[in-house]
């Protein structure tokens, strides 16, 4: 079973990074793990996804076309790829920032004003890792445990600081 | 067992480049191969080595002849377009019987064609990496701590039969992070003062050593050109490799190599699945060419498809190294288009159909 996760909004607001939080989670489970960005002639503020696969076998194809989750952060990746989501599949939707509402009724769609709650709890760029948070508490894919764990891995030395920070707008998530 | 860390390709090949012992890093910014040079150029100052941004590619290729030519460990690394500068260098680097390694992390073309992933230099480096009769050895490595492991056996491999190394990724595998380890090996043939060849310094000790490519008599050219392909025939023994699965009672047996193999393996497991009889055998080394391990592999199938990010560059190679004894069928995507497992599924069921 791979779960085929695909992550999209602007440059900008932690697509790649929360993308590699979720590849950590999986390493730290002991499961097969893939991160590819899309790369193209990318620019600050545009367009960016990125296709994460975790897996108990070891992984073909790192691309993801038809995602069992996806997370969006804008409008244009949301009318982009909701359609792409495999009936039974999960969405996370930031709806601060993505007005649309999705009539498709063969999947589950979860709808946080992450970007908002962000704002409010001072935890300002964060949105993306409290959508994380939805994801978790909505799947069960990883423990607080493994969290917790791989957290110290995913965030760089400099910046350990943020650590806490990072557990907490995923708790703040997981009360959504 | 070195702990698990996340690591996109193209940085792997770098630290793993240095922990291979390469001292001196030359090369040029060309998309999707640029981390390389990103994460050496911090890195390489912190070990004591040398990174260089060259004012071209053509320039980068011939600071590696120089620096190779004095025994130390060194690195270019580029993407199609840039390769294809790089050639006249390659060749002169291959007649002065120097070691080097190259990585060409493959996007898609002719011209600048683009910049996502492909295999269409495939011909350009395996059959024609510059004028003249030479070869270098080529890796295609399949996953991104494969490209770790071999780069120390392409250091290796390079200091031993002197000779360029050539690793053949594509931007899949340049941009995409996975799970790797870096285990601690050791460093062989990186010391420059060890290598009789090498001009290097000696302090008026010994006859001084002379790096060239040009031999105006024939005889000695002659003599020269084949003393070398004599050396090709010990890597070609010693140093050619390829994996196989599921291929023993195989209707179809899959040729694939680098990341195309890893897409192509899923459709294989599928196939299997269905109850269709495939299997695969992936090259791991390109040249020296696995043709008796294809052959082997091919024996009891009724059918072979090759699959590749290209027009099918490798088929005839294919079709050589099972002497054309049974249809060699052919899926591909090129321009930057990555095949879909379910794609090649597709082709497998139509294949198994026939029979």
């Amino acid at each position: 079973m791979t779960n085929e996760i695909l992550l999209a909004g602007f440059g900008g607001q932690g697509i790649l990074f929360m993308g590699k939080m979720l590849a950590y989670f999986g390493l730290y489970e002991d499961k097969e793990v893939s991160w590819l960005p899309s790369y193209g002639p990318e620019m600050r503020g545009g367009t960016c996804n990125c296709s994460v696969c975790i897996s108990d076998d070891p992984i073909g194809s790192p691309l993801v076309d038809t995602p069992n989750t996806l997370i969006v952060m804008n409008t244009p990746s949301y009318d982009k790829f909701i359609n792409s989501v495999v009936p039974g599949g999960t969405v996370i939707i930031d709806s601060t920032l993505v007005d649309a509402k999705c009539d498709r009724t063969d999947i589950n769609v979860y709808y946080v004003p992450a970007t908002a709650l962000a704002n409010e709890h001072d935890m300002k760029g964060m949105a993306n890792i409290i959508l994380v948070g939805k994801l978790l508490k909505e799947t069960k894919f990883t423990t607080m445990e493994t969290v917790k764990k791989a957290m110290a891995k995913v965030i760089p030395p400099k910046k350990a600081h943020l650590i806490d920070a990072n557990i907490k707008a995923i708790e703040l998530g997981m009360t959504q | 067992m070195a702990e698990k860390s996340l690591m996109k390709g193209n940085e792997a090949l770098a630290e793993a480049a240095i922990r291979a012992g390469c001292k001196c890093f030359f090369g040029y910014p060309i998309t999707p191969q640029t981390e390389i040079s990103a994460y050496l150029s911090k890195r390489m100052p912190k070990v004591g080595g040398v990174f260089l941004q060259a004012e071209s590619e053509v320039a980068a290729i011939n600071m590696v002849y120089g620096c190779a030519g004095s025994g130390i460990r060194c690195m270019t690394s580029s993407s199609s377009p840039g390769i294809s500068l790089k050639t006249e260098g390659i060749s002169y680097i291959a007649g002065s019987d120097l070691p080097c390694v190259i990585i060409d992390v493959q996007r898609g073309g002719p011209g600048l064609g683009g910049i996502q992933p492909s295999q269409a230099d495939y011909w350009q480096i395996t059959h024609a990496l510059g004028h003249g009769d030479f070869h270098a050895i080529v890796f295609a490595p399949a996953s991104v701590q494969e490209m770790v492991d071999t780069v120390t056996k392409a250091f290796d491999l390079a200091d031993e039969y002197r000779m360029p190394a050539v690793i053949l990724a594509d931007g899949l595998l340049g941009q995409m992070m996975e799970p790797v380890a870096f285990e601690d090996t050791e460093i062989k043939m990186s010391d420059a003062s060890k290598k009789p060849w090498a001009a290097c310094g000696h302090g008026n000790k010994r006859k001084h050593n002379i790096i060239n490519s040009l031999y105006l008599k024939p005889d000695e050219l002659e003599d020269n050109v084949r003393a070398r392909f004599k050396r090709y025939e010990d890597v070609k023994a010693k140093h050619t490799e390829a994996v196989s699965d599921y291929c023993e009672d195989a209707d179809t047996v899959v040729v694939a190599y680098g990341s195309t193999a890893r897409l192509a393996k899923s459709a294989v497991e599928a196939a299997r699945k269905e109850g269709l009889k495939v299997g695969i055998v992936r090259p791991i080394t390109l040249w020296p060419y696995p043709a008796k391990e294809i052959a082997e592999a091919c024996k009891n199938a009724k059918n072979v498809l090759c699959v590749e990010m290209s027009m099918g560059q490798m088929v005839d190679d294919v079709k050589l190294a099972i002497n054309c004894s049974k249809p060699v069928e052919f899926y591909g995507r090129t321009g930057g288009v990555i095949p879909k497992p379910a794609e090649i599924l597709e082709k497998l069921r139509e294949m198994g159909g026939k029979n």
